[in-house]
């Protein structure tokens, strides 16, 4: 059986088993141990024995042992595990509660992300450490400082209230979003041996859509999430280098996936007419992804999507890729004048050079393009975009 | 904890008479509408009063000052009965005054 595989069946439970023995045993960090324990086991000998047919209630006998063992002094946790001798029925989805745990704002994000992936996705302390490439230790301490504090600063285990939720929500979301960022932009086109973290930010995503039909947002990111996915594979060429979106073979982009994705945007927008920086956002994607070549972008439409992102979330980064519709709308002396400004927020961000440089080279400003070319390449970490800016430096 | 910036400190300076009532009515108002959840609070006289002793030295040691010289300073507490960090944050978010709160449990 294939690690994903694995780790697919592992995610199906994780959050549901935590979720039920967060429920009894009222304590989120004895539960959370419990979980992991299990599911250490389960990675152990899964491989060699087989999933077996109920994977929850395998996972669940193997954390009830474990806990009757561990919390043998707490006649408390004793007395309430040894009652559980079956998953409990999925009535409502628990899940959501344990979500909105973990992103609690008053958790770095750092915390947030790798808690969520290990408490919700059910990730081992080491995935994370390899997804992330950080020592194994600095991801095991961010947890336990977490589970701390939920438990010391009494970070209620609960769905916020509606009032409190559109924010809270906006915590769950960029969680999820940062997530799919981080897994999409480190990926190469061969597989690495990482955890695939694209693969549960949209497994994330999809949960909190289904676990929210009211919210637009989820469905959004879900979409937004998709629509990336979709076009995926041609990404990067047969030596795994990175190709620019104009340059794309578009026969290689999901055209159901992309149908898809859309029709569940175009629902959510028009059942709750509530647009968010998400939706927006998705909607950028679904204009590129249904022109049939670069030269059939809608950019103008493109550009009145930025504006309205930019009116629901102001950035700098968002005033930058707008710059990019200016350019085919108006030309790149306008879009170079879009810059003006951004230089200061945006010092230290590879891709305000790099576009810079393309704006630059536009205008016949070779020497500055070069300049504004190294500068980026200086800022980059991923191996992708140094190799295309390298290139790029090479021709001019 | 209430903490104080500099800032925030000379805008109460440089407000007239009515307003820096009106300031110090909204103050009043916040503990009369939640006085059912504060158990105790108190208000620290400007850091200029503050004198610090170290023990961590061979000898005590007496400086003139708070215990870090920095741009924001406590200025005050509140101690509030609260089920959880929650209800704790919805009572800091209407809080009139200083810029900034921090929450921490109390034993």
């Amino acid at each position: 059986m294939s690690e994903d595989a694995l780790a697919r069946v592992v995610r199906e439970h994780a959050g549901r088993l935590t979720a039920s023995l967060v429920s009894l045993l009222g304590d989120f960090a004895a539960a959370e141990d419990l979980v992991q324990d299990a599911i250490e086991t389960a990675l152990r000998r899964w491989p060699a024995e087989g999933v077996p047919e109920r994977p929850d209630a395998w996972l669940l006998t193997v954390a009830r042992r474990r806990g009757l063992d561990v919390l043998r002094r707490e006649s408390n946790y004793r007395a309430k595990l040894a009652r559980l001798t079956r998953p409990e029925p999925a009535a409502a989805d628990d899940r959501l509660r344990l979500i909105f745990t973990c992103c609690h704002p008053a958790l770095s994000r750092a915390a947030q992300i790798a808690l969520t992936l290990r408490v919700v996705c059910g990730l081992s302390t080491a995935q994370i450490a390899a997804a992330f490439l950080v020592p194994e230790s600095t991801v095991a301490q961010r947890i336990t400082r977490a589970k701390r504090k939920i438990g010391e600063a009494g970070i209620p285990y609960r769905v916020p209230s509606q009032e409190e939720l559109p924010g809270r929500l906006g915590e769950v979301l960029a969680v999820i979003y940062l997530l799919f960022n981080e897994g999409y932009l480190s990926s190469t086109a061969e597989r690495s041996q990482a955890r695939d973290l694209v693969d549960d930010a949209e497994w994330l995503a999809a949960l909190l859509a289904n676990l929210m039909p009211k919210e637009p947002e989820a469905a959004g990111l879900l979409a937004l999430i998709r629509l990336h996915r979709a076009r995926g594979a041609a990404r990067f060429d047969a030596e795994g280098r990175l190709v620019l979106l104009a340059d794309q073979d578009r026969s290689l982009w999901d055209r159901q996936a992309i149908e898809d994705a859309t029709r569940l945007l175009t629902r959510a927008a028009r059942a709750h007419r509530r647009p968010g920086p998400y939706q927006v956002q998705a909607a950028i994607v679904a204009c590129h992804a249904e022109a049939a070549g670069f030269a059939d972008t809608d950019w103008a439409q493109i550009l009145v999507l930025y504006d309205m992102l930019l009116h629901l979330a102001p950035s700098p980064v968002t005033r930058l890729h707008r710059a990019v519709a200016v350019r085919y709308t108006r030309g790149p002396r306008a879009a170079l004048a879009e810059l003006e400004g951004l230089g200061p927020p945006l010092q230290r961000y590879a891709l305000y050079h790099a576009t810079r440089a393309e704006l630059l080279r536009d205008l016949g400003r070779r020497e500055e393009a070069r300049r504004a070319d190294e500068r980026a390449l200086d800022l980059t970490a991923n191996p992708a975009q140094q190799a295309l800016l390298e290139r790029r430096l090479r021709w001019d | 904890m209430f903490v104080e910036t500099e800032e925030f400190a000379r805008q109460l300076e440089e407000m007239g008479e009515l307003e820096q009532q009106a300031a110090y009515a909204a103050v009043g108002r916040w503990f009369a509408e939640h006085a059912d959840k504060i158990t105790h609070h108190t208000h620290l006289a400007p850091v200029h009063t503050a004198t610090t002793v170290r023990l961590d030295g061979a000898e005590p040691l007496i400086t003139d000052g708070p215990f870090v010289e920095g741009k924001e300073v406590v200025s005050g507490f509140a101690e509030v009965e609260v089920a959880d960090l929650d209800e704790a944050l919805r009572l800091a978010r209407s809080w009139p005054a200083c810029p900034i709160v921090e929450i921490r449990p109390a034993s």
